[in-house]
């Protein structure tokens, strides 16, 4: 019986010849990814030692990645001692893949694995961040975990007890519409699916228009799987693939690529062409409750946000700063702006696209996590709207549970700023 | 047996559980203060110890969805509270299952804020309704994480099976 590719995956990392769907299988990690929670999982592992009379070593530093993006720089000091806590670990450990609060290092962890070369095809990935679904964009298996099982991680180097799940086959076909991209079909999806349409299941993407797509693209649509409930989203790797690892993560070894078997079995496959496919909103507070444009143009919005993992790369920006160019920012609404990484920040930087944006108005903030999870910065009044690039519009999400978060592509928040009113970018700003 | 202390309704997400603006708190001990923080009567009643242990929180389908935050399943846990939902997210029920949260998964769950639960194996019985209602089953390896009492004593094991670095 053929195989999914995240079975084939799973197979080869459990040392099994085969597997099906919700076989149970121990595979060993490939990379282990924290944030700042990795003072939780430090906590943990310590626990893990506790009696045993062993010393609490990882098992293998080298495949431990920790980035600083939740709250950076520190929002208080009970963030600033937990990161000053790890840094301590670092150090004692000797993990070398550990990126601190650095314009040159730093960025949001989904953005650092892919563009440093830390995540290969048919690797297995987990992180302890939901979106950590995004690295599937590169032919990984890559899935969220809690601190807890992230600890047993480091202290076994295999994730325990991992249900084999279920693939749905997603064949995405047509040439999208001028501004409408990538996060429009995710969010399409997303609708179709509902939020646990992919629950316990891996979205696997094929098509044309997939492998058309950058791989900026396909990090948008594997990000946001998991707003559906997915384990992971995944493309299987192709010449994209090698062209990012090899021309923009400076990848030099050999790659493993795995494809999925003609004859695999999928629970089921679902269909979408692009081609007449509208900018799409997901309107307040589930990521499901998303609505083609015309539906929700002109509802006023007092924050525009544009970065986050989902969102916050060097395309995003180019699109924005393009449809931005030579406008303002509208009165009564402010537009904050944070690339993805410092890398990002960099290229955007020398391109000219932050000057573009300053000069509409809009502050460019420091590369991190920054809005989208509310703890940090760009909090939201009572009863104001955001307007944002960002994977979730929860009740409270963006630090405020009386106000509204919807949620779009880059073009349509550039062309929302300007107006100050959630508009379609194909008309363009006023 | 417990009683319905708060009854919810789909996709409750660990925002809603768990607020973003709290996770510099992570520790066990600490989380349970902010526990459904913005739900701020239900809240209240939680920081003022009016909410006996074994209270019943009923939700419908996708509890726990979004993020992977462990406070969300630590938060609820410091309360004593029992989760029923009729189904739980991914990470959140892998959460669960490590940190030992009492949570019980019944597809057909009927049950209004105030009634009276009582659970057997297999099934809940809502004594003020008088149905009963059958309850799934954890897949075998999770169960052994319970069974284990959390993955932090199943991995301690799995440790010492292997040899001394």
């Amino acid at each position: 019986m053929g195989m999914t590719v995240v079975e084939k995956i799973l197979a080869r990392a459990a040392g099994a010849k085969a597997v099906k769907a919700l076989d149970i299988v121990e595979p060993r990690v490939d990379l282990a990814m924290s944030h700042e929670n990795a003072a939780l999982v430090i906590n943990q592992f310590n626990e893990i030692h506790q009696g045993t009379g062993r010393e609490p070593k990882p098992w293998d530093p080298d495949r431990i990645a920790i980035i600083f993006d939740h709250r950076v720089p520190a929002e208080g000091p009970k963030t600033a001692t937990n990161q000053k806590l790890i840094r301590g670990f670092v150090a004692r450990h000797g993990i070398a893949k550990f990126h601190d609060i650095r314009g040159d290092l730093g960025g949001i962890c989904h953005q650092i694995l892919p563009e440093r070369g830390y995540v290969l095809p048919g690797s297995v990935v987990v992180g302890t961040d939901s979106h950590t679904t995004s690295h599937g964009a590169l032919g990984c298996f890559s899935f969220g975990i809690g601190a807890t099982e992230m600890a047993s991680v480091w202290a076994l180097g295999v994730a325990l007890n991992i249900e084999v799940p279920p693939t749905i086959k997603v064949v995405v076909t047509g040439r999208f519409q001028e501004h409408v991209g990538p996060k429009d079909l995710i969010l399409h999806l997303i609708g179709r699916l509902t939020a646990q349409g992919a629950n316990f299941r891996v979205l696997e993407f094929h098509g044309d228009t997939i492998r058309a797509m950058s791989t900026s693209g396909r990090l948008t649509i594997c990000n946001m799987s998991v707003e559906a409930g997915a384990t992971s989203g995944i493309v299987p790797a192709d010449a994209e693939t090698e062209r990012y690892l090899r021309q923009e993560a400076g990848v030099a070894g050999p790659l493993a690529p795995v494809q999925p078997d003609a004859d695999a079995v999928y629970e089921k496959v679902i269909e979408v062409d692009v081609s007449r496919l509208e900018p799409q909103i997901a309107c307040p507070h589930t990521v499901d409750n998303v609505k083609p444009i015309g539906e929700v143009a002109g509802k006023a919005v007092q924050q525009i946000v544009i970065g986050s993992c989902t969102n916050g790369r060097l395309d995003d920006l180019e699109i924005a700063a393009g449809i931005l160019k030579g406008k303002q920012v509208a009165p009564g609404t402010r537009m904050l702006v944070f690339p993805a990484s410092g890398r990002i920040y960099s290229q955007a930087l020398e391109a000219g696209y932050l000057q573009e944006f300053m000069k509409a108005g809009a502050v460019v903030m420091n590369s991190g996590c920054g809005p989208c999870l509310g703890i940090h910065q760009g909090a939201l009044g009572d009863e104001e709207v955001a307007l944002a690039t960002t994977n979730r519009n929860f009740k409270g999400r963006m630090g405020n549970p009386k106000s509204e978060v919807y949620l779009c592509s880059s073009a349509v928040a550039a062309a929302s700023a300007i107006t100050g009113v959630i508009t379609d970018p194909r008309e363009g700003g006023r | 047996m417990g009683k319905v202390v708060l009854k919810l309704g789909k996709d409750i997400s660990t925002d809603d559980i768990y607020p973003g603006r709290f996770m510099a708190t992570v520790l066990p001990t600490e989380t349970p203060q902010f526990c459904f923080n913005d739900r701020t009567e239900f809240n209240a009643q939680l920081k003022a110890k009016a909410i006996p242990a074994g209270s019943v929180v009923v939700a419908d389908e996708n509890f726990g969805c979004g993020s992977s935050r462990e406070q969300a399943v630590s938060t609820i846990r410091g309360h004593d509270l029992v989760i029923v939902a009729r189904s739980i997210a991914r990470i959140f029920l892998q959460n669960a299952i490590n940190l030992g949260l009492n949570l019980v998964i019944c597809p057909t769950i009927e049950a209004e804020a105030g009634d009276e639960l009582e659970f057997d194996p297999g099934k809940v019985r809502n004594r003020t309704s008088g149905k009963e209602f059958a309850t799934e089953p954890l897949p075998p390896a999770r169960q052994a994480i319970v069974d284990a009492g959390g993955l932090i004593p199943y991995t301690r094991k799995k440790l010492l099976e292997l040899p001394a670095r």
